[in-house]
């Protein structure tokens, strides 16, 4: 990469690289994902549902805002000492049998893991659902070395199938409906049975028949983690389904690529994080699997542990005091849940597998900005700061402060050559900061009138345009408060 | 009480009559409205559309302008919960560096008060004695609710209302899509939230919906105009201060 990255020194930082920015902006991919009817009304039965369930599981907890500081806390402190607490975390895995890889970017983590495939002589592996690995597009690579990757996680299988995008953390295949899925199966998997109904458990049932007999004579599991205790060297997945149990058991062989900020200090504070996060995501007082390992057990489960620890752009953006908060994410998606925006495009709009209002926040961080025109310098503008994410939150990010601080970041990376919008905040800021020259501005946008009837202003050039699209304009009054309140003589101070 | 009236850019320019009967009911319930001179802007857009170096001078600006109101006023109320969430929670973050600024900043923000805000929690009042005969829903603003956390003091306040039909508003948290600067960059989005925002309004079957904020007032007015359906959009100011005797004519 070259090229003045977006507030950070020099060109040392090793920016991400893979499935994490898409080629159009957010406003142009936005506009194509609103005009599709399905997904706008899959993605609003569902995320109402998911919000329901969340708000009520929530709700039970008489300690939760008590339970958002402690995540908060432990996430801050973990931050605080990252490079001692991975080497912890590296000893306790070697300890215990196990072995670590460093990635810094999704290019080294592809190679580590397709290399480990190929000298186990597998030609294909199971996969558990994971975030990390769709973020360094490992299906690709391991493709590309003809290896042949399955998603054992339904919705993820529904996305793999579909030679689709993932548009959400928990839920990837949200923005599609069951008549749709059916179709797909019927389509994709050899054996589907004949006169297959659209009934979730039907459709289920030919998951599992498709995906038994892979669990039985797969070699190699490659799974992500939701978290990793360097006190003890636990690794750790939650999951609903059992198939990733089944991945990170079965195989005589696991890999599992986590993302460094995923590193907790101590066992106990697990006991935080196993509560917040099945609430969060799907509306569960606990998930129904919750595997742990630590290395190898003779006898029992995998003989062969990796553990690949990716970078892919987390270090830079732990360099900003100011946005690093969104390293804090346990992917729970609570904050997409309750997103309007996220809510009217879904997340391929987003362009990177982290959508929604974290993604917003995370992606151009760890891809970092060249200039205004990347995809992901429109992705801290693609939010109204309504502040419903941060309310949710689990870990207490405050999202729409660091949508605020990146927007700065990317003004100041014009800052040499202002557009005309950088130039016309410049003279507002001139005019608001005189009270004569806010008056006369008030007096010249009185002009606007011109361009009223019946009291409205229906069409406006230029920038204007974009407004009267689909909304009025109430025509500035023929008078200014304050111009009434001096006529009326009235007190000043 | 004296009451120094933080009319907010928008509201002077776009919207007086917010600010008349803000001051209609303030004066209504026996208390001095003032307006300090030398107000401009809080610099809220510039801040949230990342021109923080030139946000910093409008904060500066408007700490000065009210901090020398203060020396004669209460308290600082403007009917604008984004405004006045700027002022408590912006401008101190803006400022954190600066500690000059900062303890001028704050003290303007510990004065300074949204109108639901000063009528229930300062004045102790929640029946203002409006008269107003229409079926009225209500549309909380998202900062008033998230960043000042207001609850449903305006809806108390309307409750109160003589002769008032009011009616919940289907998923009333929800933004209306406007968002500053974000309504014309993402306007295509900004369009889809307005639609279902003003579809859950038509739902309530309400002549009036009123909202807390000339920015909403702005984009949800703005929207049911263009569809022609005939709802008005009203600031809360404006509904309380209509009395049984016609008290206040916009």
């Amino acid at each position: 990469m070259t090229g003045v990255f977006v507030g950070m020194p020099g060109e040392s930082v090793a920016y991400g690289t893979g499935n994490l920015q898409g080629s159009r902006s957010f406003p142009e991919a936005a506009g194509v994902a609103l005009r599709d009817a399905q997904l706008r009304s899959n993605l609003s039965r569902a995320t109402a549902t998911i919000r329901a369930k969340r708000a009520a599981a929530v709700a039970e907890l008489p300690d939760w805002e008590r339970l958002r500081e402690a995540a908060s806390a432990i996430k801050t402190d973990a931050m605080s000492r990252l490079p001692e607490l991975l080497e912890q975390l590296e000893a306790a895995v070697r300890a215990r049998g196990g072995n670590v890889h460093w990635a810094r970017d999704a290019v080294e983590a592809n190679r580590i893991v397709t290399d480990l495939v190929v000298a186990k002589g597998a030609r294909s592996v199971v996969k558990v659902k994971s975030m990390a690995t769709q973020e360094i597009g490992l299906n690709e690579s391991l493709l590309a070395a003809g290896i042949e990757p399955t998603e054992t996680d339904l919705a993820e299988l529904i996305v793999q199938l579909g030679h689709d995008f993932p548009s959400h953390i928990v839920v990837p295949a949200i923005h599609r409906n069951r008549a749709e899925i059916r179709e797909l199966f019927v389509r994709e998997i050899p054996g589907a049975p004949i006169g297959l109904s659209d009934e979730p458990r039907e459709l289920a049932m030919t998951a599992r028949a498709h995906l038994r007999e892979l669990f039985l004579t797969a070699r190699v599991a490659v799974s992500g983690a939701n978290f990793a205790v360097a006190e003890t060297g636990t690794v750790g997945v939650v999951e609903s389904e059992g198939n990733g149990r089944m991945c990170l058991t079965l195989p005589e062989t696991l890999i599992t690529v986590m993302g460094i900020e995923k590193v907790l200090p101590s066992w106990r504070d697990l006991e935080v994080f196993l509560q917040v996060l099945p609430r969060s995501a799907t509306g569960e007082r606990m998930n129904p699997y919750t595997s742990m390992w630590r290395g190898v057990s003779p006898g029992d489960g995998p003989t062969e542990f990796h553990l690949v620890l990716l970078d892919n752009g987390r270090t830079a953006t732990l360099a900003d005091p100011a946005g690093r908060a969104a390293l804090h994410c346990i992917r729970c998606s609570a904050c997409l849940n309750v997103c309007p925006v996220y809510e009217r495009t879904g997340g391929n709009a987003y362009g990177s597998i982290y959508p929604g209002p974290i993604g917003a926040i995370l992606s151009p961080q760890l891809t970092g900005v060249r200039n205004k025109h990347d995809p992901n310098a429109s992705l801290p503008f693609a939010s109204t700061l309504c502040g419903a994410c941060y309310d949710v939150c689990p870990v207490k990010i405050d999202i729409p402060t660091i949508l605020v601080h990146l927007r700065a970041r990317s003004v100041d990376a014009g800052r040499r050559r202002p557009d005309s919008e950088a130039l016309a905040f410049r003279v507002m800021a001139w005019v608001m900061s005189s009270p004569g020259r806010f008056s006369r501005a008030e007096r010249l946008l009185r002009l606007a009138r011109i361009f009223s009837r019946g009291g409205r202003i229906r069409r406006l050039p230029g920038p204007g345009a974009a407004w009267t699209m689909s909304r009025d304009l109430a025509a500035p009054p023929k008078e200014t408060f304050r111009e009434w309140w001096t006529r009326h003589g009235r007190p000043v101070r | 009480m004296r009451v120094g009236l933080f009319a907010t850019c928008l509201a002077d320019a776009m919207f007086p009559g917010v600010l008349q009967a803000t001051t209609t009911v303030i004066e209504r319930l026996g208390h001095e409205v003032v307006l300090p001179q030398g107000q401009t802007c809080c610099g809220q857009m510039h801040i949230n559309t990342g021109y923080a170096e030139q946000a910093r001078v409008l904060i500066e600006h408007h700490a000065t302008t009210f901090e020398s109101a203060l020396q004669s006023c209460d308290v600082i109320v403007a009917p604008s919960g984004s405004c006045v969430a700027s002022v408590r929670h912006q401008h101190i973050a803006a400022t954190a560096q600066l500690p000059a600024l900062a303890a001028r900043v704050r003290e303007v923000a510990a004065h300074t008060f949204e109108f639901s805000e000063f009528l229930v929690d300062v004045l102790g009042v929640v029946d203002v004695g409006a008269y107003f005969p229409h079926r009225v829903t209500y549309h909380p603003t998202c900062h008033s609710l998230r960043m000042l956390r207001v609850g449903d003091k305006p809806v108390q306040l309307l409750r109160a209302v003589g002769g008032i039909d009011l009616v919940e508003l289907p998923d009333a948290q929800v933004c209306c899509g406007f968002g500053g600067t974000f309504a014309v960059k993402n306007n295509e989005v900004s369009t889809a939230m307005l639609a279902d925002k003003m579809a859950n309004v038509l739902a309530t079957k309400a002549e009036v919906c009123a909202t807390g904020d000339a920015s909403c007032l702005m984009h949800i007015g703005g929207g049911l105009s263009r569809l022609r359906v005939g709802v008005r959009t009203l600031h809360l100011a404006e509904v309380l201060a209509c009395t049984r005797d016609g008290g206040h004519t916009r």
